[in-house]
């Protein structure tokens, strides 16, 4: 994936042109460093530390106690879900809106970020609306697993459509001319030219709307319902711990969280250096 | 090749279902039950203290985080991007890290530093200073989501530009100061201004991790997407759905600059910039194929 965020220091231009202007390099860094200091690492550095707070014993009493795994695996199972629905139909979307011509393509490949412009909370309030007990169609799934699926299916919606789509741009068509000239099927182009040219796309994209599913909180707080061992998601449990009082234990969850989404993330950074020397 | 006909077809319509079911829809039917009972009720909603309230912090934390992360980005970016330093790939990694994380975990991190049992909480009350529960908080949990989003759309422009212009700008004797405002600037400009509108629109619609270390207190430390929750919790539907249509309009037009944004990014040469959270660039302004 070219212009990934991950690939962005491996071909610096050569040590010209200007330097950060005014300030000296050192300067420069170490308010860099400072400033990412204060804002990122030291409060998770705080959770960390407060997680196991009361030992590894409690660290571990609280990520494996019965309602937080049970929301750990709602949330990894609905996560799932969502992304192979979205691997799916996000494919299908980039599909259409590369190799399709129509009326309004411009508005549509525009209308794929609303996910990422519309906050999450009046995601949530929208599907409600649509999917709740007032459903015009008679469809209420709300405070139902259902609901969870779909509002991570709307939140994560871009991820794959933005990353396949570049992969099939550049696509050379050739390939799939010659394909089916030499008699290959409409499926059989697709299954042994398309699909492999398009995986490393596909992939990349799962990977991050896995993490962003994993910790989505907005969407879900009117629409899932909360209802612990059935409706309650992790971030939503780490709330009520936190209300709770059991701050220890919101932070051994929170962990586990971070655990999961630092290793999507160094993948993702991984599949983009992979591609990059390709 | 041409797809055949009905796999055309097929395909159209399957995109523009999920497409519609799952965003036009539900967006559309929002606005109706807004405006179901004419302009007057939402109206009224929006214009009561609290609501007013809400969306003046709301501008607030895009006023005060927006710049912060806007200097800082550029800033950083320049380091990366110029300085070949052994802690570039860390900086990058950290940097990346917000993408990420759980707005609830940002909120509780936040949490164990500021509260009342906190790392820094009980000296800085000591010096009259309240973070936790009051504005100073919630702007850090504006900061810490938005982060990233400058920093990764200047980098890709900051490269494709390359340094030969600055030179130049050099040589006829500017200095370092003349060079970035004359020189590099104008070139990154429609990168910043992209990473901007993102930031901007990730500020906000924030609620995860706002919604921790705010309280939300009407009137007091409750930003528009808190106000959409609570007011809906407590079955004021009219002021919750007002309240959704204020930040899906904001939404829209973000969209909508995003859209021109990008265009514009393309056309000065750097790599396409459709982004959202988790700062996947592409190419999708390209129309046709």
């Amino acid at each position: 994936m070219e212009g990934h965020p991950a690939t962005l220091t491996t071909n610096a231009p050569p040590r010209a042109g200007i330097r950060l202007p005014g300030l000296g390099v050192g300067l420069g860094r170490g308010l860099v460093v400072l400033y990412l200091s204060l804002m990122v690492m030291l409060p998770l550095a705080a959770v960390v530390a407060e997680s196991t707070s009361g030992g590894l014993g409690a660290f571990w009493d609280s990520v494996t106690g019965a309602q937080s795994m049970a929301a750990l695996k709602l949330t990894v199972i609905c996560s799932l879900i969502v992304v192979a629905i979205n691997a799916v139909f996000g494919t299908i979307i980039a599909w259409v809106l590369v190799r399709d011509e129509f009326p309004g393509k411009g508005a549509v490949n525009a209308l794929i970020d609303l996910p990422f412009a519309l906050p999450t909370i009046v995601a949530g309030l929208t599907l409600l609306t649509l999917y709740g007990s007032d459903s015009p169609f008679g469809l209420d799934i709300a405070f139902t697993r259902v609901a969870i699926v779909v509002a991570l299916c709307f939140i994560t919606l871009p991820f794959v459509t933005r990353a396949v789509q570049p992969l099939l741009m550049e696509m050379d068509q050739q390939m799939e001319e010659a394909a089916t000239s030499l008699g290959a099927g409409g499926f059989t182009v697709f299954r042994r030219i398309i699909f492999p040219n398009l995986l490393p796309g596909i992939l990349a994209g799962v990977l991050l709307a896995f993490a962003r599913a994993l910790g989505e909180y907005g969407s879900l707080i009117l629409i899932s319902g909360n209802i612990p061992f059935d409706t309650e998601v992790s971030s939503v449990f780490i709330r009520s711990q936190i209300e709770s009082g059991n701050v220890a234990g919101a932070s051994a969850v929170s962990v586990v969280l971070l655990a999961i989404s630092l290793t999507l993330l160094i993948a993702v950074s991984l599949f983009a250096r992979m591609g990059a020397r390709r | 090749m041409s797809t055949p006909t009905p796999a055309k077809w097929g395909l159209r319509t399957l995109a523009f279902g999920y497409l519609g079911l799952l965003l036009l829809a539900p967006v559309g039917m929002i606005f109706y039950k807004t405006f179901e009972h004419g302009l007057g009720p939402p109206i009224e909603a929006m214009t009561s203290p609290d609501a007013l309230h809400a969306i003046w912090l709301t501008l607030l934390m895009v006023a005060v985080a927006v710049p912060l992360n806007t200097v800082f980005g550029v800033g950083c970016a320049l380091l990366l991007v110029r300085h070949k330093w052994k802690g570039n790939a860390v900086l990058d990694g950290i940097i990346n890290l917000p993408f990420a994380i759980s707005p609830i975990v940002v909120g509780l991190s936040l949490f164990l530093l500021y509260g009342t049992d906190g790392w820094f909480g009980p000296t800085l009350s000591e010096w009259g200073i309240q973070v936790l529960f009051s504005t100073p908080g919630m702007i850090l949990a504006s900061v810490f989501v938005s982060l990233p989003f400058v920093v990764r759309e200047t980098v890709p422009v900051l490269q494709e530009i390359g340094t030969e212009q600055e030179q130049a700008a050099s040589t006829l004797g500017a200095n370092a100061w003349q060079t970035f405002w004359r020189v590099t600037l104008p070139a990154i400009r429609w990168g910043v201004a992209y990473g901007v509108v993102l930031t901007t629109a990730r500020v906000l619609g924030e609620f995860g991790a706002v919604t921790i270390v705010s309280g939300s207190i009407s009137g007091e430390t409750e930003t528009l997407p808190l106000f959409v929750a609570k007011a809906f919790e407590q079955f004021n539907e009219e002021a919750a759905y007002a309240g959704a249509i204020v930040l899906a309009l904001l939404a829209l037009t973000t969209l909508l600059l995003m859209s021109v944004g990008g265009r514009k990014a393309k056309a000065q040469g750097g790599p396409i910039p459709i982004t959202g959270d988790a700062a996947i660039s592409t190419s999708t302004t390209k129309e046709g194929s």
